[in-house]
């Protein structure tokens, strides 16, 4: 089968950027990807791209060059990256396209995001009793976890203190102060156990990503990052999702199970494998859940983990190098090719004072998101 | 502004319904066909599965409860042999609530200073 991999990635730094439109981010990064590999527009054959809120992908031909690419539009809330990484990949191990790329961008308000029921399927008084807020769901999930198995608030604490330590050394997060321990444990309560640092907040940026067959990579003779793995997954029955109205009696599937075991699967490897992962932490608790439910520890594991700083920088298994949604905000459609930019950066070994030690052969990134995605890729080189 | 109720609020009773199908119990059932479908009605007691509690005032629209915010208490509780449903936890500071309290169905006004405000279905501690 066709191998597929980037060989080239750009980005417009996380964040706000007054004057500048989530389309004109997008484009901003597509030049930045292109630059990194030497080539130009008019060498891309298609591109998948979407914005969860900043307008549609493919008018990005206006900005960039009228080649007549196919370009085809991906909206698919949280996953929106991970969707179009997957279809690009697909295009190409197809033996369609052999070189292309996929983009995602946002510019959202300040503030927590702004659903209306009626887009999600539910009804007028879900909204009106204030049922229709994330923040709520991401406190009841990990209430209960933390009731399960043992996980402390301390330990919340401490994945926010690492995610602004992480974010201080990359140049395109948001947040780039370290934020003390007891700083983040004495802020205000959002949604109980949650503190505001605890949060990510929405946010603007873009990403590119350039992909090629192996073969083209090599005429072209650049620098080849394997894509092993690019799969986006829905819910199952008995899982537990945001804007649930009700769930099951026996809560515990989850869409990241699903699409970890199947990416894992496609790679042929498994989560001891791993030497740098990038998961989900729209909250600090949702980064110690995921780290269970991708398979990388056993659940409650996360409590020794965090105590003995195995997910920092210079732990057994460093996670959210570049200080995740935490650090860098969430423009949704751009967040999850944002992990995937800095997982590139880190086996390429170019992420400076942030670089994981011991020269990095494998990392995973993972979304998750409303009503029930997640998107999984895996990378070696 | 016109509030919506959920279904059953009048009477003070919570509606779901059974897929002929799966048997999965569905809730809510308000913008659904059900005339092929039992309708049950839901257990007015249960426990807590887990809460969280809503510190700052939701967006309006859609929000419509009082401008002036008091934190709320936002559960599941699970309705033995039913499902876990999703709703305000009352007549208990927030700081007092437990997973695994024993709880029953209660009805709040969605806005206490509006004579026509919709009721809420709520959960209580259970007495006794």
């Amino acid at each position: 089968m066709t191998k597929v991999g980037i060989i080239g990635i750009g980005i417009h730094p996380f964040g706000r950027t007054e004057g500048r439109t989530g389309l004109e981010q997008g484009a901003f990064a597509i030049r930045e990807a292109l630059k990194d590999t030497g080539l130009t527009w008019s060498d891309m054959q298609f591109a998948f791209g979407g914005s969860d809120a900043s307008g549609n992908a493919d008018t990005l031909v206006s900005k960039l060059g009228t080649t007549g690419l196919q370009f085809i539009n991906v909206k698919n809330g949280c996953a929106t990256g991970g969707s179009a990484l997957s279809s690009a990949a697909s295009a190409i191990i197809s033996g369609e396209f052999d070189l292309g790329l996929a983009v995602g961008f946002d510019k959202h308000p300040r503030g927590a995001f702004d659903p209306k029921p009626e887009e999600w399927g539910l009804p007028q008084w879900y909204g009106e009793q204030g049922y229709m807020i994330t923040t709520q769901f991401f406190g009841v999930k990990i209430q209960r976890y933390m009731h399960d198995y043992g996980i402390s608030e301390l330990s919340l604490g401490r994945v926010a203190e690492k995610a602004f330590e992480n974010g201080a050394l990359a140049d395109h997060a948001w947040r780039r102060a370290p934020v003390p321990l007891d700083e983040i444990m004495n802020s205000d309560l959002v949604s109980d156990p949650l503190r505001k640092f605890m949060f990510c907040s929405p946010a603007e940026g873009g990403v590119a990503l350039i992909l090629a067959s192996e073969t083209r990579a090599k005429q072209l003779g650049l620098p080849f990052i394997r894509l092993e793995a690019a799969v986006m997954r829905t819910r199952p029955a008995n899982s537990f999702e945001v804007f649930q109205p009700s769930a099951s009696l026996n809560v515990g599937g989850t869409a990241t199970a699903i699409a970890s075991r199947d990416a894992f699967n496609k790679a042929g490897i498994g989560p001891e494998d791993i030497d740098v992962a990038q998961l989900q932490d729209t909250e600090s608790g949702a980064e110690i859940m995921h780290m269970a439910e991708n398979g990388f520890c056993e659940h409650g594991e996360q409590e020794v983990w965090l105590a003995e700083g195995r997910t920092k920088l210079n732990g057994s298994l460093p996670v959210n190098t570049d200080g995740g949604c935490l650090a860098c905000g969430e423009p949704i459609g751009a967040s999850g090719l944002r992990q995937v930019y800095e997982n590139v950066v880190q086996l390429r070994g170019q992420a400076g004072k942030r670089q994981v030690q011991g020269n990095p052969k494998t990392a995973y990134t993972h979304v998750y998101g409303a009503p029930g995605v997640s998107a999984v890729t895996i990378l070696s080189r | 502004m016109t509030l919506h109720q959920i279904k059953g609020a009048d009477e003070g009773k919570l509606y779901a319904a059974v897929d002929s199908e799966s048997g999965h119990i569905v809730f809510p059932i308000d913008d659904l066909d059900t005339r092929d479908m039992k309708l049950i009605e839901l257990n007015g007691r249960g426990e807590l599965w887990s809460f969280t509690v809503q510190r700052f005032r939701p967006k309006s629209p859609p929000y419509a409860g009082p401008e002036e915010f008091t934190p709320f208490v936002v559960g599941y509780v699970k309705l033995d042999g039913q499902l876990m449903l999703e709703s305000r936890i009352v007549n208990v500071a927030p700081d007092a609530v437990e997973i695994g309290m024993q709880l029953e169905l209660t009805w709040v006004p969605l806005d206490p200073d509006r004579a026509d405000s919709a009721m809420v279905h709520a959960f209580q501690p259970l007495e006794g």
